[in-house]
């Protein structure tokens, strides 16, 4: 069996392990690191429900390898919260109800953060355009919208 | 889903990775963004002893304008492609469909050089290659060669690369003044290949004429199609609406699409026709012809 060693930063911590080259990088998340917040969803890069941040740009992480990984930063929605204070786009979509079952919540939070690091005040159309590779079948997105541009507003300082 | 077991390289080079590619040959495949090859593994639709990541390699990404033509590298991701202005300012047909492709995140990962070296006639860039007119590099253990677009597919997912030669560039030329490219796609929804797609590009002389036409169609045949018939029909006229619909006409007909969950032959034929009939008048409006 093929195993290679290999480091990654993972919400700012260094995590280092060795694994086999077939590992996907969901399962290393979830499995190796016990990090859950990450779902498995369609598992045929679809439904977005496993998108984290690799080196800062939202990718789906059931179709990257672990291996793939290696000398990269992954940042996962457990890493949105900082010192105790939940990420304007987390309060957003609390405050907006952006969310029903929330088993695709984490993969929206972790593609919309990463658009408005991008783009300060994403337009409608922007945000509906980012999150097309997200699936949510509750919301019907409006919801979700709204909340991206609550968030963009509360992190311009505006709400 | 897992795929079966593999080994994994990651080539520092391009020289260590055609090495790999000649001491594994058809055991090994090229991983580049792997949007594609690692669905093929996950489903095992496919299997292969050995994995050559090429997506490490310092400067496999770049979009450079030279004299005659625009270099990109082949691992330029889907993503940069997007926001390139060149692109946009020469190139309409590729502006228009990298948008199109897949999802957003899956275009952060894919590259242009996965997605035409792969021969899946449902890609969208090999049909734009074709009408562009664009000459692919391929880089082996003997150096390199250049393969035009319109003579690399052979089969349904076998292109001219040899087990040990990887597509390293795509060149476009710069097209002459009076020149617009479009691309026109039906899909059912995000994420999803097309029903019928369509690449143009033409250029007039100074009375308006075309001067040279290319038109490829996208998932209507076992592999990318130039649309021989409807260019040479083209060529040398003056598109009004009627010499734009007999070229679509042609265009589709062109085509020998399948039956799928996407539609029957028919519908199929119908769209691609109405998609050239688009595609073309954009192309026109983009050259300058009306």
């Amino acid at each position: 069996m093929a195993m290679h060693k290999i480091s990654v930063t993972v919400n700012g911590a260094a995590r280092e392990a060795e694994v086999e080259s077939r590992l996907l990088l969901v399962h290393f998340i979830r499995e190796n690191l016990r990090l859950t917040g990450t779902h498995v969803g369609c598992d045929t890069s679809h439904c977005g429900v496993c998108t984290v941040l690799l080196d800062g740009q939202p990718v789906k992480s059931c179709t990257v390898l672990a291996v793939q990984a290696d000398g990269c930063s992954v940042a996962t929605v457990e890493g949105l919260e900082q010192a105790g204070k939940l990420h304007a786009v987390q309060e957003a979509f609390t405050e907006k109800h952006a969310l029903q079952c929330g088993f695709c919540t984490p993969g929206m939070l972790m593609t919309t953060s990463a658009l408005l690091e991008r783009n300060k005040s994403p337009s409608e159309r922007e945000i509906r355009e980012a999150i097309s590779g997200n699936l949510c079948r509750c919301t019907g997105y409006l919801n979700i919208v709204k909340a991206v541009q609550h968030a963009a507003a509360k992190l311009a300082g505006g709400a | 889903m897992i795929p079966a077991p593999f080994d994994y390289h990651r080539a520092g080079t391009l020289e260590e990775a055609v090495g790999l590619l000649a001491r594994y040959k058809d055991d090994a495949r090229l991983l580049s963004g792997g949007m594609s090859l690692l669905p093929t593994l996950k489903l095992r639709l496919g299997s292969f002893g050995h994995l050559v990541d090429i997506s490490r390699i310092a400067g496999f990404e770049y979009i450079r304008e030279e004299k005659d033509a625009v270099r990109i590298g082949a691992g330029t991701r889907q993503c940069t492609l997007e926001r390139s202005e060149l692109v946009k300012s020469k190139y309409g047909a590729l502006a228009d469909a990298v948008p199109l492709i897949a999802d957003p995140l899956v275009r952060n990962r894919g590259t242009i050089g996965g997605n035409v070296a792969n021969g899946d006639p449902a890609n969208d860039h090999p049909a734009i290659m074709i009408a562009l007119g664009a000459e692919l590099v391929a880089r082996g253990p003997k150096g390199e060669r250049a393969i035009p677009a319109n003579r690399f597919y052979k089969e349904l997912f076998v292109t001219d690369l040899m087990a040990d030669e990887i597509l390293v560039e795509l060149r476009l030329p710069v097209p002459p003044p009076r020149s617009g490219s479009a691309y026109r796609k039906l899909k059912r929804k995000t994420g999803d290949y097309a029903v019928a797609a369509i690449a143009v590009q033409l250029s007039l002389d100074a009375k308006g004429a075309v001067e040279r036409a290319g038109i490829a169609l996208t998932n209507a045949a076992p592999t990318p199609l130039e649309a021989l018939e409807a260019q040479k029909f083209a060529t040398g006229k003056v598109l009004d609406e009627k010499a734009i619909a007999e070229t679509a006409r042609l265009a589709a007909q062109a085509g020998s699409p399948s039956a799928d969950r996407r539609g029957s032959v028919q519908y199929k034929r119908e769209m691609a026709r109405v998609l050239a009939v688009r595609a073309l008048r954009a192309a026109l409006e983009r050259a300058g012809g009306n």
